[in-house]
């Protein structure tokens, strides 16, 4: 048994570590997100030369092959420095879901490009009615002569003014509740039929409102089965959310340690604000939230592991442990991103400080795919349902 | 990163489950299950000969003392099987506490005195730290004894003295020395319980039981013998036994368990007709419970990694005594909750089939003595500043 990370996730993280140390400091972070495109083609170019847009892919698409551990091990540094380039929406999200569907003509276009850094890709699955159930889908793609037609809106893309691909959940069968009948296609954003409105986010980054009229899209642009797209999604989501949040646990980390490091240096009543017993002891209650939290997220990459070794163990180990830690990073978040802001005091929410900054990630990390309530809903539907 | 054990240890954790399921039986079982007096204290006895017959008695001793020469993922599989089984701990006062001290810090006559005895179960130790005036300020502690002939005359008051009323022995610190910095001038005395002036009174607790006491020290002649290593330098030897106390405290598995009887009790109470483990806000309670033990299960197991791989724990370890024994009052907590009504009644000799409810009064004990667990070994208030002060440097 050994929890630590094997010599090349070391080397990655030590990369990554170091990116964020010498060149991505909170400043440059600043210019980046207030230039016109709000992320660096410089960096992401970067990204590919290093490989580390390659890494969870297979070795056959010039991947190199990594697993959900690896990526893990990268987001966490990604997460310390709040990078804003689209490492999650591109090679976690959009090429996790292309990487597990069965459309082999596509993947052997698609993830070269993403591995290059000349795709980037957003996954356009919200509606206004959907909230956090991803299967309530109202955009239709109605079958035609030559495949598909779309129809219909996705709401709050991440990423999606950059992205040059998105894949889009769209309905082609079914209620619009039924996870049976949801499809997913590849769509070039740059379609006729294809319309973006984008804004920023509070973290830093952006997401769109995309609305597609009469989209025309061929057969061959289905990620894998028609009507069986939930599959595909279930199947990358423990990995999303793993990815998700190891970058929220470098937040966490960063947050905790800049706020132990102001604690000891802010003089107040003539001594360090260290000194205060009260402030030591809910700087205790964050260091525990943080490495709980790091222990759910092992407890998730291990059962991940367990489960690839062992299929026919099923998932719900798997699941519940995902849960367990999306909810427990909803948890731990809030009360780390609160205390850091209380214990800097005024400065603490000023939006010169990077700590406002932190937060507000970790906030959206907390909303994306299922707040925290609603996977300990989930949580206690698997644990508590059959007893 | 690799949760899986080696071959070798699959088939030691076989043996031990084996031996828990044919050993502790429901009869051994009911006789653990928190009784009182005489019976009581034999019921332990007779199971902890028992596991002294199998050799398996004290796993943290080295080998030349009587220990088992585990490995420590032998020891930690031990632990979580004991905790998985209902299995409780060995009474740690003369086997966890003492003997440490005892074949650290005692001399060749007093390891060949005490230890066999107290591997054996043949003598009950109690622990005579805490003081009405020194309780997480231990070194505060008053409690003389005053060098005369060959023997030290012993005046003073111990308190929460778990099970004085079965000792046999007691291990105290006194104060050797005066009008030194207070951790100086103390030191770790061994004492018969049978001594002319020495006197135990009980303490009932709000759990209606009797496991404290006070013990009391009136010119008791204490031989000289009984010192451990130096007068005045108790302290030290304290300390290295403190550390030895809050290692171990996560009790993971136990917590586990009651956890999952908490699910099936949790099925079988109805309100309204619908059980109450359906119920949306219990089931709220439960996963916030449920999902910190999976979180700390994980912790310990980081613990336990980098101890087996011979490096030491890391700072999570610190985090075990606090996160373990909130969740196990947690689980009292809830446990009781659903006792509802029940938990107030005072059973007496009254049936539970009379009473109308099955785990009421286990559930209000549990709930009532449980609040002990964040008040001993170190408060969980004191394990914050040591947090604060080792691991975050504050």
């Amino acid at each position: 048994m050994n929890f630590e990370f094997s010599e090349e996730q070391v080397m990655i993280k030590d990369s990554v570590a170091r990116f964020v140390r010498d060149e991505y400091d909170f400043d440059t972070r600043r210019k980046i997100i207030h230039s016109e495109e709000g992320i660096s083609r410089d960096f992401w170019n970067m990204f590919a030369e290093l490989g580390w847009l390659s890494i969870p892919f297979a070795e056959e698409y010039g991947g190199f092959g990594g697993s959900v551990e690896d990526t893990v091990a990268m987001m966490e540094e990604l997460g310390k420095g709040i990078v804003v380039e689209p490492y999650v929406s591109t090679v976690v999200i959009f090429g996790g879901l292309l990487a597990a569907s069965t459309n082999e003509a596509l993947k052997a276009d698609s993830i070269p490009k993403i591995i290059d850094g000349s795709c980037l890709g957003s996954f356009a699955f919200l509606e206004r009615q959907s909230r956090f159930e991803i299967a309530d889908i109202a955009t239709s793609a109605v079958v035609t002569d030559t495949g598909y037609v779309i129809n219909g809106e996705k709401t709050v893309v991440f990423n999606g003014a950059t992205a040059d691909s998105l894949i889009v959940a769209a309905r082609t069968s079914g209620g619009q509740y039924d996870r049976q009948g949801v499809s997913l296609f590849m769509v070039d954003a740059a379609s006729p039929g294809v319309s973006i409105a984008s804004y920023k986010t509070m973290d830093g980054q952006s997401a769109s409102t995309i609305s597609f009229k009469d989209l025309q899209v061929s057969a061959s642009q289905l990620l894998g089965a028609v009507d069986q797209g939930m599959d595909i999604v279930d199947q990358v989501m423990p990995d999303i959310l793993m990815a998700l949040s190891a970058e929220a646990l470098g937040i966490m980390a960063t947050l905790n340690a800049i706020t132990v490091d102001y604690s000891k240096t802010r003089q107040q009543f003539g001594t360090p604000i260290s000194s205060f017993q009260a402030l030591q002891h809910r700087m205790v209650d964050t260091f525990m939230a943080c490495e709980q939290t790091k222990s759910l997220l092992y407890r998730g990459l291990c059962d991940a592991t367990e489960l690839a070794a062992n299929p026919q163990l099923g998932s719900v180990e798997l699941q519940k442990s995902v849960h367990a830690l999306k909810a427990t990073v909803a948890k731990s978040g809030k009360l780390i991103g609160e205390e850091a802001i209380q214990i800097h005091g005024g400065i603490g929410i000023t939006d010169e400080l990077n700590i406002g900054h932190y937060v507000k990630r970790l906030m959206t990390i907390n909303v994306t795919f299922g707040d925290g309530d609603f996977h300990q809903k989930k949580f206690n539907q698997l644990s508590y349902s059959a007893l | 990163m690799d949760i899986n054990f080696s071959a070798q240890d699959l088939a030691f954790r076989d043996e031990v489950r084996a031996f828990f399921a044919s050993e502790y039986d429901a009869e051994v079982a009911a006789s653990l299950s928190g009784g009182q007096g005489e019976d009581y204290k034999q019921a332990i006895i007779s199971w902890q000969k028992k596991l002294h017959a199998k050799g398996w008695i004290a796993p943290g001793w080295p080998q030349e003392y009587g220990g088992t020469g585990w490995s420590v993922t032998q020891k930690f599989i031990y632990e979580t099987e004991r905790g998985a089984a209902g299995v409780p701990d060995v009474v740690p006062f003369g086997l966890k506490m003492v003997a440490p001290v005892i074949y650290n810090f005692g001399n060749e006559e007093q390891k060949a005195r005490f230890l066999p005895r107290i591997l054996s179960s043949d003598d009950w130790w109690c622990q005579g730290y805490s003081e009405p005036g020194a309780g997480s300020d231990l070194a505060a502690l008053s409690t003389t004894a005053e060098y005369a002939g060959d023997n030290y005359i012993v005046n003073g008051r111990k308190i929460w003295t778990t099970f004085a009323q079965y000792a046999d022995w007691i291990f105290c610190l006194v104060r050797t020395t005066k009008d030194v910095r207070k951790q100086q001038g103390i030191s770790f005395l061994l004492i018969d319980m049978n001594t002319p002036g020495v006197s135990v009174k009980p303490i009932p607790t709000i759990d209606g039981k009797h496991s404290l006491n006070e013990v009391l020290f009136d010119d008791a002649l204490v031989p000289r013998e009984n010192l451990i290593g130096e007068q005045d330098k108790g302290w030290t030897y304290a300390k290295a036994l403190l550390a030895h106390e809050r290692t171990g405290m996560a009790e993971v598995a136990d917590s586990k368990r009651m956890l999952a009887n908490l699910k099936q009790r949790a099925a079988a109470e109805v309100n309204g007709g619908q059980p109450m483990i359906a119920d949306p806000v219990f089931q709220m309670r439960l996963s916030d419970i449920e999902m910190e033990l999976m979180a700390l299960e994980y912790t310990e197991l980081r613990v336990f990694a980098s101890m087996a791989s011979g490096g030491t724990p890391g700072p999570e370890s610190s985090l075990l005594k606090i996160k373990g024994t909130e969740i196990s009052q947690s689980i009292h907590e809830l446990q009781l909750q659903l006792a509802a009504y029940y938990g107030g009644a005072l059973q007496g000799e009254l049936t539970n089939q009379q009473l109308g409810h099955e785990f009421a009064t286990e559930a209000r004990k549990s709930y009532m003595y449980g609040r002990a667990a964040t008040i001993y070994g170190g408060s969980n208030e004191v394990q914050r500043n040591v947090i604060a002060k080792a691991v975050l440097g504050l």
